[in-house]
């Protein structure tokens, strides 16, 4: 049996992590382009999620620059149209859908359920080429002058009229989408067939729950908008116009094929996010996340209903009034579960031992947020409140709040909380805790306005727009710069970290769970030997401390090196903080 | 993924990898995530099936009259020949299982010749269709084969236009199967959605020969990635699929009508 | 997993009852049922792909998590034919 050895003290003599880790067993760009290790893709996605994230926000900062004046200010029509056409489509299918679960989710799903990889490595790395292929498509759209028909590419314009570029469009975002179902397929048989023994499917991490019901909704869903996209490629290049009116086609059958995906899509990009708050909370608040089975349970339902609700995007068009009262009322049921989950956050919170942190600090402005933007979609699936409020800035104002404001901020949260799992780094915590104030406050100011401005009935999508909103605009356009300034922090801190941060010890946090219990960064094969689990997934007790002494020792090598760790950390006055017990500084 | 262990029985050799326990483990894992890609395949299926249904619905005497110049006997014989596939290619997992390379490699061979029988098929469907000015677009003119039997020449637009009649009021199941001419477009529609769906399970078709193919070629060589079954089981599974959305589109599209 | 062969007569006797079905098909489109043409049809298609996927798929001896994957992809395609319930209801209320 190999075991990790880890001389006492070795940590602190060098810069870099003496153990073999899987960040530095080689250094060749083969091994990082053909790896097959889960950890190694999920960096390589956070590398290309960053950057098309940045493309996806500087066409962002195109759009929020030119409204800041009423009439136009360097873009043409054509031109405001391709802007906010390309920030949809590169945040929606090339940064929201993948973010969490291609890099949080590749990276510690297998750790989490005690395995040494997922099911199908391989298909794993595939996932990423496509990923990488649709990319270069898309921007290849771009770069020969963009695609103007919006993110929701609605017919005839997209499939008859259109004379950009939507094909190469559309079929950058058909590989992403494969890409998408091979993430979902790989999660899927890895959670049912590779958890640890006495991994139990109710002792899983929230985070695991979050994601296989993410996964459900990509394998389930992503295929129908896959074929809606091809049609139109196909009524564009071959004339098999299913969707063209002079053929007797129907315009609203591509709206109900295409949100019968996007409607789920939101979801997929919500739940990961709740996962990885439901592990915040519980570490930050030292506390068993309340209601463990409701909030597995509320992921695989909203998963299950977000299914049934997607004619509230057809609310407006010719899609029939009986149909529309359906799909309200289903609308209305699918915000039960989010709910649910949001009580049993504020409940585990609820007398426990909260400890600000960075991660803490979007995760509990997650809460304020999410909840904004998910009660602002009450609102807009009443049937009579959406025919005011449906096109305006009111719509935007809402699926920003849930996305940005929810789904990014849970992002950074994670990307924080795990960083010094992932680089073996621990970040410099005072900066970030500010950055996340920055994000917080700028968010607010970009997007609240929008709220207003869109109940008074300022139209999405317009750059000419009455005069009476361009203090609204303008004030959301200043928000915008701060929020920029809040996303920019990590990117350099986090970077910075990679070389001059302190080291990370196994569990910086006193976390509880698997992914903790191997070195950071972790082995190849993440676990030396397969764990035997055997407590409860949150348990977050003193009274565990016995058996948490007891999986450090079956580490070889590790429990040493971390008394060591502890030792010195002691010797230097900081109190380091015990599995599962007081956080750190208590 | 590195071979950690080898399971053998009967002739048959399997790599167990290194995120693996046991066999069964392994052999479960590939054969539900082959199933979780079969279920993407419904539901990319499933849409131009809804579109059908829906179409269909809406224009009944006009889908009903385009659906007759689809030839019946050629859609028999290539369901025929896609069961018949479908039999050669459980007969080819059952070599695999067995670990028998020479029945696999036997019954693949049937199994690739049938589908290429039905490509064979289908290429001669397309082709008089084609002929007869039935793929949608510019060309698309449903009465040319009548038109030539009585020797008019192609009339081109200008006969198609005062076939047109004028269409109005809005797209609902009520209004339509009323009264009113029959729409020559309508009719296109039908097409478009003949060459939409029998065109995709073509390609679907394409795709698994290529791969029966491959695996026909690593057998040949007694490659050890198909001294494995499961790799033969989940083309397997892949192929019956393709043979179950035959299955449906022959009726739906060759056999329905009023 | 178990490894289940089944044998060459069991395939047989499936194949042979798929082309029985594939007969029934064509006879049947040969008479009129009506609305009962679809249904009709659909029965005989059912039946046909159900002896495919428990036979010539092996769901029959399958996992229970092969089961449920079996399954889970037709329930969701009858999903997608909620969107009937829109075609349908449309033009029934005046002015909708």
């Amino acid at each position: 049996m190999a075991a990790t050895t880890v001389e006492p003290g070795a940590l602190r003599e060098r810069r870099t992590a003496l153990h073999e880790n899987y960040l530095n067993v080689k250094h060749t760009v083969a091994s990082w382009l053909l790896t097959i290790d889960h950890k190694r893709i999920a960096v390589l996605y956070l590398v290309s999620i960053s950057f098309f994230f940045v493309i996806g926000a500087a066409a962002a900062g195109m759009v929020r620059a030119e409204l800041t004046s009423h009439n136009g200010l360097f873009l043409t029509n054509e031109g405001y149209n391709k802007a906010f056409t390309i920030h949809g489509i590169i945040m929606v299918f090339f940064f929201l859908v993948p973010a969490i679960p291609a890099t949080l989710g590749n990276f510690l799903i297998p750790l989490m359920i005690g395995a040494k990889d997922l099911a199908f490595p391989r298909l794993n790395l595939l996932s990423w080429y496509l990923y990488i292929s649709g990319g270069v498509l898309a921007l290849s759209a771009l770069f020969l002058g963009g695609v103007d028909t919006g993110w929701t590419f609605y017919t005839p314009y997209s499939s008859i009229y259109s004379n950009t570029n939507v094909v190469i469009m559309i079929l950058g975002i058909f590989l992403a989408g494969f890409s998408s179902i091979a993430t979902g397929m790989n999660f899927i048989v890895t959670i049912h067939k590779m958890r640890a023994p006495g991994m139990t499917w109710f002792r899983l991490p929230l985070f695991v729950w979050a994601h296989y019901a993410t996964s459900l909704i990509m394998i389930l869903g992503t295929p129908v908008v896959a074929i809606t996209l091809l049609l139109v490629v196909v009524e564009r290049t071959l004339h098999l116009g299913i969707f063209d009116p002079a053929l007797g086609g129907d315009p609203v059958l591509f709206q109900h094929l295409f949100w019968f995906y996007s409607h789920p899509a939101v979801y997929i990009m919500i739940v990961p996010g709740m996962g990885v708050v439901s592990e915040i909370m519980a570490c930050f608040s030292r506390k068993r996340v309340f209601g463990y089975t409701f909030v597995a349970f509320s992921s695989i339902a909203i998963a299950v209903l977000g299914f049934f609700v997607w004619g509230h995007h057809l609310f407006v068009t010719s899609q029939s009034m009986y149909s529309s009262m359906v799909f309200s009322i289903l609308s209305f049921l699918v915000a039960i579960p989010s709910a649910i989950k949001v009580f049993n956050w504020t409940a585990t919170v609820y007398k426990g031992r909260i400890w600000f942190t960075a991660p803490m600090l979007y995760a509990m402005g997650f809460i304020g947020l999410f909840t904004i933007g998910g009660l602002t979609g009450l609102y807009l699936a009443s049937l009579a409140i959406d025919v005011h409020l449906t096109d305006t800035y009111f719509v935007i104002a809402h699926f920003h709040y849930v996305m940005v404001g929810g789904q990014i901020m849970a992002y950074l949260g994670g990307v924080h909380f795990w960083w010094p799992k992932i680089s073996g780094r621990t970040y410099p915590e005072g900066i970030a805790m500010l950055a996340a104030v920055v994000t917080f406050i700028g968010f607010n100011l970009t997007f609240f306005p929008q709220f207003v401005m869109g109940y008074q009935g300022m139209p999405r999508r317009y750059h000419i727009y009455a005069e009476e909103f361009q203090f609204y605009h303008i004030l959301s356009t200043a928000g915008a710069t701060v929020l920029g300034v809040g996303y920019a922090m990590p990117a350099f801190y986090l970077l910075w970290s990679l070389r001059y941060g302190k080291l990370a010890t196994a569990n910086p946090w006193g976390a509880v769970g698997l992914e903790w219990m191997t070195p950071s960064p972790p082995p190849t094969h993440n676990f030396e030997d397969t764990p035997t689990v055997t407590w409860e997934a949150y348990a977050y007790r003193s009274d565990v401390e016995e058996e948490a002494q007891a999986d450090r020792e079956s580490m070889p090598g590790l429990g040493e090196a971390v008394e060591e760790e502890a030792e010195l950390d002691r010797r230097e006055g900081r109190t380091p903080p015990e599995f599962g017990g007081a956080p750190a500084g208590d | 993924m590195s071979a950690e262990a080898v399971h053998a029985e009967h002739g048959l050799e399997q790599h167990v990898g290194v995120q693996y326990s046991t066999i069964e483990q392994q052999n479960e894992s590939y054969i539900v995530g082959m199933w979780t890609f079969l279920v993407t395949e419904i539901m990319f299926f499933g849409a131009l099936f809804l579109a059908l249904t829906i179409y269909r619905s809406l224009y009944p005497a006009e889908f009903s009259e385009a659906h007759h110049r689809l030839d019946k006997f050629l859609g028999t014989v290539n369901t025929f020949i896609l069961l018949s596939s479908s039999f050669s290619m459980a007969l080819a997992v059952r070599y695999a299982q067995l670990g028998q390379r020479k029945g696999l490699i036997a019954m693949l061979l049937v199994t690739v010749l049938f589908a290429a029988g039905f490509l064979g098929v289908k290429s001669i469907e397309y082709g008089t269709k084609f002929e007869h000015h039935l793929f949608p677009g510019p060309s698309f003119d449903f009465n040319y084969e009548e038109r030539e039997k009585q020797g008019i020449a192609e009339g081109g637009m200008a006969a198609r236009g005062e076939e047109q009649a004028a269409v109005a009021g809005p797209i609902g199941l009520e209004t339509n199967r009323t009264t009113g001419p029959v729409l020559e477009d309508r009719k296109q529609m039908f097409f478009v959605l003949y060459f939409a769906m029998t065109g995709l399970h073509a390609i679907h078709v394409l795709i698994g020969m290529v791969v029966m193919l491959v695996i026909i070629l690593l057998a040949a060589i007694d490659h050890p990635a198909v001294r494995d079954y499961i790799p033969i089981e989940m083309a397997g599974l892949y192929w019956h699929f393709v043979d179950i959305v035959w299955i449906f589109l022959f009726p739906l599209l060759y056999l329905i009508g009023h | 997993m178990e490894h289940h062969v089944l044998s060459v007569k069991t395939y047989a006797s499936v194949y042979a009852a798929l082309l029985v079905l594939l007969v029934l098909t064509v006879v049947a489109a040969n008479f009129n049922f009506g609305t009962f043409n679809i249904v009709v049809a659909l029965i005989i298609g059912v039946t046909k792909a159900v002896l495919v996927i428990l036979y010539f798929m092996g769901v029959k001896f399958g996992t229970r998590l092969i089961w449920l994957w079996a399954s889970i992809g037709f329930v969701w395609f009858v999903l997608l034919f909620l969107t009937l319930g829109d075609y349908i209801t449309r033009g029934s209320v005046i002015g909708w």
